[in-house]
């Protein structure tokens, strides 16, 4: 946030602040043990607002669900906004003092009435209003989001539009007070502070800029390219533009777990050459040319990985890895060396430390601290600091220290797939609670939680289309069909429907899902595709 | 966030943020003061608001405690960590109690032995404790003889229950801590999948009407089983090692790591025989954790073991 | 769905005697019809409303028990729903109470007492004329119970039947035939004419528990029998209220003033400074609080409260209001045991006349304060005479007590600051109060002042409830009792019942105070004096104390949940006559138990566990060969 590529706050604040309003999240499945830390809260007196088209395991606890159409959560966020400012509840002196752009949020925000927000997404407008009044006025509150909010094709609007209700109230920048994506993967959070970003280098420093370009140009002795990469979608945009022919992939299953499967599998059989370096011989390992088997990282390697709430964090070596399986390091050494370049044994905290010197916001987190400390959260400038509880408590200085924070007007734009008479449901899909994406970790255990994939729908839905729980159906959209049992749920209204993509070789949902993507951040609208059901036999 | 903002007015998304001026922190709270009482004539400091067992512990007194876990609300249920306390009828707990200032403490005094012996005894009488560590060592200091009240002497002995693959439930072992119960509730997981039912010597723990684990509200976190002090819950993979006799917690490592699955950054204790990982746990100081973990960290690690069943 | 609820249906009966308690669902998310238009979208109960009608829990159970007999999984579930409360917890709860049966049983249930007292006047051939315990016949079965507080009638037993309209009687002398009567009775509409009869009929009824009855000399027993329990117009002209009225005159510094110069000490058992208790809630910065009752009278051998509730409930309402008034509470609960019906029909029709009349409610007799008075029942648990886990029951969770500290002074129900009260207590208020401190203090002797009531049962003429000052004698009360009922001599005394002490024959003359008591290492407890002659079977009455124990011990605290059952195979032992060596390793053992009890247990009913018992032994009264049975049914 605010150049800082983390979420703001600590689970311990998750504890104690007065209101944490969730969006576009079913944590209690998705991140159990986060959750735990909003049940305490909650069991302090804290109160939980959901905003999700199911009525979640998450929103079951909630004070306050709203159930509003997929896709509609601009429109929703915005006439938040416009209440608050309309109610004289906004933040004015934080406002004034440490944003930017407030003038054309207003503007922006100014046409979204309660009443047109219910019209777009369905969510009454008093619950709208309460939700606003109940954030603006909290004391303290945390909005916290995960993939609901991201993988939309205007994914980027959406957090912004986020954003711009914290900035609006003050809620970001104080103990308790804070703007939280979850991490949906392990590392994730790490993986982008390395550098594993197209646009980023190690901490999280934008390669663009020149005088950071030029600490590592320094420090490793080559001149870095200047130009971001791309991300993924723009990788498959490339291979299907042929200017992408050969590809190194790491622990990732894209042939499963990208949306519109026909196509990825399509442009990934189209490459030159595939090297896949993963655990499994994955359905995209399958595909490559060659395939490196690797150690698993959290229990078979030594290094650290990056919470959600930044907290660098120590994994170590507890089993070795099985048969011709190397380290990811090792892996990545030995090709160095095979190119050219030889950077000597490959030592996990040698490694560290060299990221460390890079690294202004990792300087003071040595393995020997990390240990100490139980992990530390970042910035930790050297080694003497003890990591950042939360962020941008510069924006509570007076004045501000550094740049203002800007809000973004957002527009409302409904999912690029629209429901019509042929396909009239509207398919969203998520994670349940003892599985995980394509299930290559999570298939192998013993699971009693485990039922195969379902269509989720309503009971009314059912009703309508006379199925029954069980009864196998054909799922269609306008680019693939799936046959999968129903599932009858009653988180869901009619109209709506659920899928996972957990099971991938029984039933292929990204099949079915639209492959939309958001421009600027390249995430995929997983989350809304327009499908109809029909019964096998009639 | 991972998404990039490139409109390129906002130097913000640009530039690394400025640090800070000030370390953020959590609003102050007042140090509780300090208070002195005595523990077996012995002068103890303790801040205000310590239990009698941190004083007791403070000056390396040992108490022993079956149904005390600091991660959980003390129900003072077993009773093995009682105190004489002076002007008080009877003897207190301490683990629930407060300490307050100018108590008068004593750990071993005659009182206090007869009841941990008994407690011990009562408890050795009734339920299979040859899993629970602690326990041997605890009645021999207390000389206690499980024993003496008969070999009639009603028991909790009972089938175990094993009716699904992560969990085996043996309430013979069950000495009614209520640990598992405070971690399946409020204190940790809020499923809410057990709870005490019954009364008196019957009462046990049980889901809704005694149905199988299947068929309640379990989530399969686990979590009990990490708080039972008496391997009554058990994870089926030791249950059947121990079957076996292969169990050798002598040949067993512990190696703490995070977990591989969503990222919240769960702290796992990887318990490791003859290269296998056996069993997962979660240290209870761990930030993150508290000891808590979902059925992905706490069972989900078979995939670095064997192949999966086909890739998906 | 997190909380997971299985979706059964649960009969049209139980779903009325759950919706005619909780009213209507206000959604599909909490057991109603799903209104998609709505609840597709917005949800405003989330699961931690688990605490807001929580206490609901206890009275939706009972209602679908008084309505169907028993409770089926599918009602339990709807019940989950209804309120937001998991299925394994209010299965923990259910299976908690003896009154809740969950295994399919008919509409008619005959309790019958075999505890001491009605053990003592042959209960035991009642069961036996009965047959199996637990067979079913013509639509009714039979269970044994502990003590029902019938024991002046002894032996006793309650029938009670299911139905939209629930009705009981009280078979009192029972006998298999008498049962059987009632049995065809209870059928019938309820007799509505039942608190209502007039005169002379009434106090002849009345005389069969309380002997004095009419007598003018008497103060807390001064109306039973003389009004009609359910005349506010007949209260007042007796008397009634003046207690309020000289209340509202002091103000609550006042009121805490008199209490304190009458030296008035709760009458439950424990005998804590009344004034004290209410002094200490109303100095809490907290403002909520509460005054609760304390009716769940289960100790075995005692009834005066329910004699109270029964025939002048009115007076335990105006105590409890001026409790209310004093401490700063608005709201009562009284908790009323279940075994009591008629006592808590009278108690609600005064409740509701109290309201009717200004005298609860939004201002109560003029004075601007609010309160008013629920009744909550017990569902067959002793432990919920135990303040703390009365306080639990009322919430809707198990009936297990608390630590202490803290104490409910300040952290009493819901976590507020209440008084708590035993029936007795709040009956000896408007006394005090009318009478003045100094005038109450003036009864009695020492720290034991005023009037005080005395269940006297077991082998007396006359058994019943008397009224006389702290202070006198045994034999003072066997005197008014018409000594012995078999002409035989005093063996042994219970005080205080299960939870008291025996004294034998040679304490006839200490006086009944609490100071006097406590010289014998005695106590007077909740008043109950059960006579023992010389024919009594003390082992088999020793043995059914243990067992009453064991059976009631709720089982959260180990000492007293193994203890009990110790103790109760420890009494079996002696009883099958075992070597002298054996016997005393047993006695030893019991002397040990004891000591861990009374040392380590949490609450007073693991505390006192052992009391009886080891006072008996004490005395040689409970000697297998000794005490060997004469007459009666040993079981």
């Amino acid at each position: 946030m605010f150049g800082a590529g983390g979420g703001t706050s600590s689970y311990r604040e998750i504890e104690e602040t007065d209101l944490v309003l969730l969006w576009g999240s079913n944590a209690r499945e998705t991140h159990p043990i986060f959750f735990h830390h909003v049940l305490k809260g909650l069991h302090r007196g804290g109160r939980l607002v959901t905003v999700d088209p199911r009525r979640t395991s998450s929103a079951q606890w909630a004070d306050l669900w709203l159930g509003l159409d997929v896709g509609s959560d601009i429109a929703v966020a915005n006439a938040v906004g416009r209440e608050i400012i309309a109610a004289g509840l906004a933040n004015q002196e934080f406002i004034a003092e440490a944003t930017t752009g407030f003038e054309a949020y207003r503007a922006a925000v100014e046409p979204c009435t309660l009443a047109w927000a219910e019209a777009q997404s369905g969510v009454p407008a008093e619950a709208i209003r309460e939700l606003a009044h109940a954030y603006a006025t909290a004391p303290r509150a945390m909005l916290c989001w995960t993939l609901g909010i991201t993988e939309h094709h205007n994914a980027v609007d959406n957090v912004l539009s986020l954003i711009n209700l914290a900035l609006l109230c003050g809620h970001v920048g104080r103990f308790g007070s804070g703007i939280n994506p979850l991490r949906g993967q392990n590392n994730v959070q790490g993986g982008g502070d390395m550098g594993a970003l197209p646009d980023r280098l190690p901490g999280f420093q934008h390669v663009e800029n020149a005088p950071l370009r030029a600490r590592f140009d320094a420090a490793w002795g080559v001149a870095v390219p200047p130009e971001r990469g791309w991300h993924l979608t723009g990788m498959f945009e490339a291979m299907d533009r042929g200017e992408l022919r050969g590809l190194y992939v790491l622990g990732e299953n894209p042939a499963q777990s990208e949306a519109d499967q026909h196509r990825t599998i399509r442009l990934l059989e189209g490459l030159e050459h595939l090297v896949v370096q993963d655990l499994f011989l994955t359905r995209t390992a399958e595909l490559a040319d060659v395939v490196l088997p690797a150690a698993a990282g959290w229990c078979e390697s030594d290094g650290t990985v990056t919470n959600s709430e930044r907290r660098v964090q120590r994994v170590r070596r507890a089993v070795p890895p099985p048969g011709a399986a190397r380290d990811d390091l090792e892996i990545v050494f030995e090709i160095a060396r095979r190119l050219g370049a030889d950077w000597g044994a490959p030592d996990p905290e040698a490694v560290w430390d060299e990221l460390r010197r890079v690294s202004p916001a990792h300087a003071g987190m040595s393995y020997a601290r990390l240990e100490e400390l139980g992990g530390i959260q970042w910035p930790c400038w050297d080694d003497q600091h003890p990591g950042e509880l939360f962020l941008h408590s510069r924006l509570w200085e007076r004045p501000v220290v550094g740049p203002r924070a800007g809000f973004h007007p957002c527009t409302h734009e409904p999912p690029i797939e629209a429901l019509d008479a042929e396909y009239p449901l509207r398919l969203t899909t998520g994670r349940r609670l003892s599985e995980y994406n394509t299930g290559v970790q999570s298939g192998a255990y013993a699971n009693p939680l485990r039922r195969r994939e379902t269509l989720d729908i309503s009971p009314e839905d059912a009703a309508r289309l006379g199925v029954g729980e069980g009864e196998v159906v054909r799922v269609s959209s306008r680019r693939g069909a799936v046959d999968v049992p129903i599932h009858l749920d009653d988180a869901l209204r009619p109209g709506l429907t659920f899928m996972t993509f957990h099971f991938p070789d029984d039933v292929a949902t990204n099949l079915i899902t639209i492959d939309a993507t958001d421009p600027k951040a390249g995430t995929a609208e997983f989350k809304a595709a327009a499908i109809r059901v029909d019964r096998l036999s009639p | 966030m991972s998404a990039d903002h490139d409109d390129g007015a906002d130097r913000v998304w640009f530039e690394p943020p400025p640090r800070s001026v000030r370390l953020p922190m959590a609003p102050p709270t007042p140090a509780p003061a300090t208070i002195t009482l005595e523990i077996d004539g012995r002068e103890v400091q303790v801040a205000d608001g310590s239990s009698l067992l941190d004083a007791c512990a403070s000056i390396g007194v040992e108490t022993p405690t079956l149904c005390f876990l600091k991660t959980l609300t003390p129900v003072n249920a077993c009773r093995v960590c009682v105190v004489e306390l002076e002007g008080s009828r009877t003897l207190v707990p301490s683990c629930a109690r407060k300490a307050e200032a100018g108590m008068k403490v004593h750990t071993d005094s005659p009182r206090v032995r007869l009841s941990r012996k008994l407690v011990l005894e009562l408890l050795g009488s009734s339920v299979d404790l040859s899993q629970a560590p602690d326990v041997a060592r605890w009645m021999a200091r207390y000389d206690a003889h499980p024993e003496r009240f008969g070999a009639d002497a009603a028991t909790v002995a009972q089938p175990v229950k094993d009716d699904n693959d992560l969990y085996v439930r043996d309430y013979a072992r069950c000495i009614l801590c209520y640990k598992c119960v405070e971690a399946c509730g409020t204190d940790a997981q809020n499923t809410f999948a057990i709870a005490v039912a019954g009364r008196g010597f019957d009462a046990r723990v049980a889901t809704e009407a005694d149905v199988p684990l299947p068929a309640s509200a379990c989530v399969y976190c686990g979590n009990c089983i990490g708080v039972c002090p008496t391997n009554a819950l058990v994870f089926k993979s030791e249950h059947v090692m121990r079957g076996k006799g292969t169990w050798a917690p002598e040949r067993q490592t512990t190696t703490d790591t995070i977990c591989s699955y969503c990222g919240v950054g769960c702290t796992l204790t990887l318990h490791a025989q003859d290269g296998r990982i056996v069993k997962v746990t979660s240290p209870l100081d761990a930030s993150v954790t508290e000891g808590n973990l979902c059925i992905k960290g706490r069972f989900g690690f078979d995939f670095v073991d064997d192949e999966p069943a086909g890739d998906g | 769905m997190d909380l997971r609820i299985p979706h059964s249906e649960p009969s049209p009966d139980e779903r009325a005697a759950v919706d005619a308690l909780l009213g209507a669902p206000a959604s599909g998310w909490d057991g109603g019809d799903r209104d998609v238009a709505l609840d597709g979208r917005v949800a405003r109960r989330g699961l931690r409303a688990i605490e807001a009608r929580r206490d609901l829990l206890l009275p939706a159970i009972e209602a679908v028990q008084a309505r169907v007999g028993w409770v089926s999984k599918a009602a339990l579930d709807y019940i989950a729903r209804r309120l937001t409360v998991p299925p394994a917890e209010v299965w923990g709860v259910a299976s908690f109470y003896h009154l809740i049966d969950l295994e399919p049983a008919p509409p008619v249930v005959a309790h019958v007492c075999d505890d001491i007292a009605c053990r003592n006047a042959g209960a035991e051939d009642v069961c036996a004329a009965l047959g199996a315990e637990g067979a079913v016949a013509d639509g009714a079965t039979w269970k044994r119970s502990p003590c029902l507080g019938l024991c002046e009638l002894a032996p006793a037993a309650l029938l009670v039947r299911a139905g939209a309209t629930p009705t009981t009687e009280v078979v009192a002398p029972a006998t298999a035939a008498a049962i059987a009567t009632a049995r065809a009775a209870v059928d019938g509409p309820a007799d509505a004419s039942a608190g209502a009869r007039r005169g002379d009929a009434r106090l002849d009824e009345v005389r069969r528990s309380v002997p004095q009855a009419g007598d003018a000399s008497l103060q807390l027993l001064a109306r039973v029998g003389v009004v009609d329990p359910g005349s506010l117009d007949d209260y007042r002209r007796h008397g009634g209220y003046r207690g309020l009225t000289r209340a509202i005159e002091l103000g609550g510094a006042g009121v805490i003033a008199e209490l304190t110069a009458g030296r008035l000490v709760g009458r439950g058992g424990a005998a804590f400074p009344t004034g004290r208790k209410w002094q200490a809630v109303a100095g809490q910065t907290e403002r909520t609080r509460y005054v609760v009752c304390n009716a769940d009278e289960s100790e075995p051998g005692t009834f005066k409260d329910r004699i109270l509730m029964e025939w002048d409930p009115f007076a335990v309402i105006e105590g409890m209001t001026i409790a209310g008034l004093t401490a700063g509470a608005e709201h009562g609960y009284v908790y009323v045991r279940g075994e009591y019906p008629v006592a808590a029909a009278r108690l609600q029709a005064a409740i509701d006349a109290a309201r009717a009349a200004g005298l609860l409610g939004a201002d109560v007799a003029g004075t601007g304060a609010r309160f008013d008075v629920e009744i909550r029942r017990g569902a067959g648990a002793y432990i919920c005479g135990e303040e703390t886990s009365l306080f639990n029951s009322l919430e809707g969770f198990r009936g297990e007590p608390r630590s202490k500290p803290p104490y409910p002074v300040a952290v009493g129900l819901f976590g507020k600051p209440t008084v708590v009260n035993n029936v007795e207590t709040l009956a000896n208020v408007p006394v005090l109060l009318t009478a003045g401190g100094a005038a109450f203090a003036a009864q009695g002797s020492g720290t034991s002042t005023g009037p005080k009531l005395y269940c006297v049962s077991g082998h007396v003429a006359r058994p019943g409830l008397y009224e006389a000052p702290f202070g006198v004698t045994v034999r003072d009360l066997l005197a008014l009792a018409g000594g012995t009922s078999r002409g035989r001599p005093v063996r042994a005394v219970l005080l205080g019942g299960a939870a008291g002490s025996f004294v034998g024959a040679d304490a006839l003359d200490v006086p009944l105070t609490l100071e006097g008591l406590r010289a014998i290492g005695a106590t007077l407890g909740s008043g109950v004096v059960m006579v023992f002659d010389d024919g009594a079977d003390l082992p088999g009455v020793l043995r059914r104390i243990a067992q009453f124990f064991r059976d009631e011990s709720c089982g959260q605290c180990v000492p007293c949940r193994v203890g009990t059952v110790r103790q109760d195979e420890a009494l079996h032992r002696l009883a099958a006559r075992p070597p002298a060596a054996a016997v005393a390793d047993d006695r030893a053992l019991l002397a040990e138990l004891g000591q861990a009890m009374r040392d380590a247990s949490i609450c007073g009913l693991g505390q006192t566990a052992s009391a009886a018992i080891e006072s008996a032994l004490a005395l040689g009264l409970g000697d297998p060969v000794a005490d060997a049975p004469t007459t009666g049914g040993a079981r």
